[in-house]
């Protein structure tokens, strides 16, 4: 890539003061090169440290798991039985649980989160107002999972409990509202989910679209656009990939939450579509069954577990993938 | 965009006017959308000001100096708060931070410099995509198995290493992210006034990249701080202070705020309970000055 | 990035500050660790800080995580006691080297404590009636196996909703395993467990936890769960009277759980089940929940120290027990308990 005039003259500049002697720019000292490759060395080692760590996790979770796994096989995860005394295991509905309030968490904290990110980085407030929203949006992540479990028992359900009732009666024929909200379920559920990873995908969005030069913005501001068609159609997409990455950081925190969807999800074994009836997800699951849990037991759920991380792992696949289409697709203009 | 057609145009007609017409679809259109982002900032704000309504309503009559300097009441005593918590949150907290914001980081400079497109980036950048997924309880259930059980004790630095689990995949994407964003220019500036490869990016990437580093930091220190789960298999709790007899207890079971929270919410009795909510606010303020300190540090690069 | 001298040094005078707030003085001090069931988590903190005010030199540190969890650690060794609702099965007790010595301290009934606002202030109910609820074959409070045992109050014609736990427990324990006793198909059903499969309905719903329990009950009009009875005491939860071995149907309070555990004898290794006490006036529904020593430690000062602190619960730990909604033990239980102190070494 050509450096542009300034910085080619300041390039060259200082090749010609270390040709006089002058002393801005020097090259690298034999110190400077052993420290390089020092610091190298750290950075490969690290990278290669976290592969080790979730090799040694998955293992070590693997490994626990491997006695039910021989046991239950495939049945695991398309039965929905959970009877301990029969010993009888299966977790498709937590599978359908996790993955369906994630999902909805996922769409729902996108919007607000990018939303969000827009707003406060657009010039469509002061700055001083900008900060102010960008630390009460990232305090939202420091609120403890017990504390959105018990805010969501005592305020956001019977909040939102006469509406759900209200829709469920008019529009009950929709399969998403056809049973009643009885308390816990799905919708809270999905709701605190999306507050919760509200703060991640808004946050490293935000600094996604600080990023995009402003030359960019002022192009497009010069060709007439408004500002949303400059947004919409410029800084989004040049920003996409680092969205990409907060979208996909939210979801997997989503996948992974446990003790407030524990409190706020139903933890019963029923598979629906339906936003009101209650529901169960994988690390809910675990949660609530593993402090009390038997050898036999420990070793059902850390199948869970596992199940879990494969979820994860497929999700992340899909996720690149999706990622390698839309840089292709991008990479034609912007940076 | 009509830019093509645009320049066509101006020879023909007229320029796109400058004033935002009101009767303009397109004018419409993005004032519209402005209302509708600014509509969902204010909703996105709503919870968090009902939770913090709702912890101060049920825990701030217990708000007092107390709270900071004495131990955890029990059923019906008076008074009583919960420093030995708020300790042993910064305590733990800060083993997590010391232990995933270096190897994150690290981690990051090779996968955005050194080797971006090597097998071994991918394959770091997947698993810790793999790690964000990964529930807090089986971190704790892993820190258990790889430090408890070595150990034989319950400790702050165990406790330290489970939410560093959690935090680390936050940190090493972000800062990955971060330094790709900084502009290519600059780096290679750097390297043409005579820099080693290690040099630019300690002289260079790292500090323009700080910002949106240290957002992904706070963002896992906030949620770090919080986690009930993963502390609940590793430091267990304690009712007593850090520094007993004049020795650090640290290789002893350590009390947070969360696992404070944690308990004292599901006990029937009222004093515990409002406790409860009152170091709920505790904790959220704690992270809100951590993440102001932050803020003000980074502020000071060059 | 640049931090000036000055910032840094407000920065260390404020940890200084923070951690010498922290700082708490004791001689010579003997530090034991427990862990395990949730259930007598309040009493126990109560008596061991109780016992470090008057004994500075002992620090005790005990968590709830679960009897299950519990075990594990105590069977791991990180800690040095344990405490479960459900004793320890045999095969849990041999894997502990070197012995294991089970200590009950108390006790506890667990009610079913209801949300009926246009219902008797006492309602009754019989052994067929709330175990047929369980079941999910009695749905409405107006059912006439409910309507026999209350003739004079008018029963609404409302649904029930039956409150679970969510999370595996030893209350879902006790309470499976009492109504395994009375009835078969129980038995035959959900059984008995820590966590059992319940009758599949969307009337029945789960939240984790007592508290979670209670506060889905309170907010639930036509609500029925199972919770400890101090926390249908405490937060003020009505609680049915239920018909017992005898025919009678007793309220719960101290006076009907102590009566329940009267009548038992308890076996050598001290594990004994009431899972349908008889007795005129016993609440049908009490467990005991055991402490879980090693029998030989190696620190002599440890195991002293853990037999003047049992000495302790057994004699002024029980006054107070009663006021936080546990049963205090019969006399001859806390004679047998003393006597197998001697036990740990």
């Amino acid at each position: 890539m050509a450096l542009p005039a300034t910085e080619r003259e300041a390039a060259f500049g200082s090749v010609r003061e270390m040709a006089t002697g002058a002393s801005i720019s020097t090259p690298p000292s034999s110190l400077d090169i052993f420290a390089d490759r020092v610091f190298r060395g750290l950075t490969l080692i690290f990278a290669g440290l976290t592969i080790v760590l979730v090799l040694y996790i998955v293992l070590e979770i693997g490994g626990k798991a491997a006695p039910a796994m021989q046991k239950y096989g495939l049945s695991f995860i398309a039965s929905t039985t959970w009877d301990v005394n029969k010993a009888r295991f299966g977790v498709l509905p937590e599978i359908w649980g996790t993955l369906y309030s994630s999902v909805l968490a996922l769409v729902l904290g996108g919007f607000f989160g990018i939303s969000i990110a827009i707003f406060l980085t657009q010039d469509f407030l002061p700055p001083k107002l900008e900060v102010i929203f960008k630390n009460i949006v990232e305090l939202l992540a420091a609120i403890p999972s017990v504390v959105y479990g018990l805010w969501g028992i005592f305020v956001l359900i019977p909040t939102i409990r006469p509406v759900a009732d209200w829709v469920h009666q008019h529009f009950g024929w929709i399969p998403f509202f056809s049973t009643s909200l009885s308390g816990p379920g799905m919708l809270p559920a999905a709701l605190v989910l999306t507050i919760m990873v509200l703060p991640t995908i808004s946050a490293i969005s935000r600094d996604a679209l600080s990023a995009v030069p402003p030359r960019l913005k002022e192009a497009a501001f010069g060709m007439g656009a408004t500002r949303w068609e400059a947004i919409l159609r410029v800084i989004l997409p040049t920003a996409s990939t680092g969205i990409l990455g907060a979208l996909m950081l939210g979801f997997g925190r989503a996948l992974g939450e446990t003790m407030a969807l524990a409190m706020l999800v139903g933890n019963s074994n029923q598979l629906s579509i339906s936003l009101f009836s209650p529901a169960n997800t994988l690390a809910a699951l675990l949660a609530l069954n593993f402090p009390e849990a038997d050898k036999r037991q420990e070793q059902v759920l850390m199948y869970a577990a596992v199940l879990l991380l494969a979820i994860t792992l497929l999700v992340n696949i899909c996720g690149a993938a999706v990622l390698r289409r839309a840089t292709v697709r991008l990479s034609g203009g912007g940076k | 965009m009509r830019s093509t057609e645009g320049s066509q145009a101006a020879d023909k007609v007229d320029l796109p006017s400058l004033d935002r017409s009101y009767h303009d679809p397109r004018g419409v259109l993005s004032t519209l959308l402005s209302v509708l982002t600014g509509a969902a900032t204010v909703v996105a704000c709503i919870p968090l000001f009902s939770v913090l309504i709702m912890l101060f309503w049920r825990g701030g009559a217990r708000l007092s100096w107390q709270l900071f300097v004495e131990l955890p009441p029990t059923a019906f005593e008076e008074g009583g708060g919960f420093g030995n918590a708020i300790v042993g949150t910064l305590v733990m907290v800060g083993i997590a931070a010391l232990i995933s914001v270096p190897f994150g980081i690290l981690a990051a400079v090779f996968l955005a410099e050194f080797g971006p497109d090597s097998k071994l980036a991918s394959g770091a950048r997947f698993c810790a995509k793999t790690l964000t997924g990964l529930p807090s309880i089986l971190a704790g259930v892993f820190a258990y198995a790889a430090v408890v059980m070595v150990t034989g004790t319950y400790s702050a630095p165990a406790g330290g290493v489970a939410l560093a689990l959690l935090m680390l995949p936050t940190v090493l994407l972000t800062a990955e992210e971060a330094m790709k964003m900084v502009p290519v220019r600059m780096k290679e500036a750097a390297v043409g006034m005579g820099c080693t490869r290690s040099q630019v990016i300690w002289k260079v990437v790292l500090p323009t990249a700080l910002p949106s580093i240290l957002t992904g930091v706070m963002l896992a220190v906030a949620r770090a701080s919080g986690e009930t789960a993963p502390l609940l298999f590793t430091a267990l709790f304690s009712n007593y202070w850090l520094i007993q007899d004049g020795h650090l207890g640290l290789m002893e079971p350590t009390a947070s705020l969360a696992v404070l929270i944690y308990n004292f919410s599901g006990m029937p009795f009222e004093n515990q309970i409002e406790m409860a909510w009152a170091a709920a606010l505790v904790l959220v303020l704690l992270v809100l000055v951590i993440n102001i300190i932050g803020q003000l540090l980074s502020r000071q690069r060059v | 990035m640049k931090v000036g001298p000055v910032r840094c040094l407000w920065l260390l005078l404020i940890l200084c500050g923070l951690l010498s707030t922290s700082v708490g003085w004791a001689g010579e001090s003997v530090r034991l660790k427990g862990s395990g069931a949730s259930f007598p988590f309040p009493l126990y903190g109560l008596w061991f800080k109780e016992y470090g005010k008057v004994n500075r030199d002992v620090i005790i540190d005990y968590q709830a995580k679960g009897s299950g969890a519990g075990i594990k650690d105590f069977v791991n060794k990180t800690v040095d006691f344990a405490a479960s609702d459900a004793a320890m099965t045999d095969e849990e007790m041999a894997a502990v080297e070197g012995g294991v010595q089970l200590l009950p301290m108390t006790a506890g009934s667990i009610v079913l404590a209801y949300n009926l606002p246009d219902g008797p202030k006492e309602l009754k109910l019989s052994r067929e009636a709330y175990t047929k609820i369980f079941l999910g074959q009695v749905t409405k409070w107006n059912d006439p196996a409910i309507a026999q045992a209350n003739p004079d109050a008018k029963m609404p014609e409302t649904g029930i909703t039956v409150v679970r736990r969510a999370d595996s427990s030893g209350t879902t324990f006790v309470f499976t395993q009492h109504l395994g006793a009375i009835s078969e198909a129980w038995t035959n059903g959900p059984g008995t467990g820590t966590t059992v499969n319940w009758p599949s309905s969307d009337k029945f719903i789960a939240s984790p936890k007592n508290d979670g329990v209670a506060a889905t009950i309170k907010q639930t009009p036509g609500a029925i769960g199972y919770i400890e009875y101090g926390f249908a005491e405490l937060g003020k939860l009505p609680m049915a009277l239920l018909e017992n071995k005898a025919g009678k149907f007793v309220k719960p309070s101290l006076e009907s759980g102590q009566a329940a555990l009267a009548g038992v004898d308890l076996p050598p290794d001290l594990r004994a089940w009431v899972p349908d006490p008889s007795g005129e006036e016993a609440y049908p529904i009490v467990t005991y929940t055991w402490m879980v020593f090693h029998k030989k430690y190696d620190d002599p000062k440890k195991a002293e120290t853990i037999r003047n602190v049992v000495k302790y619960a057994l004699t002024d730990g029980q006054k107070v027990s009663g006021k936080m909604g546990y049963i205090p033990l019969p006399d001859n239980v806390v004679q047998v308990v003393s006597r197998a102190l001697d036990n740990i070494q």
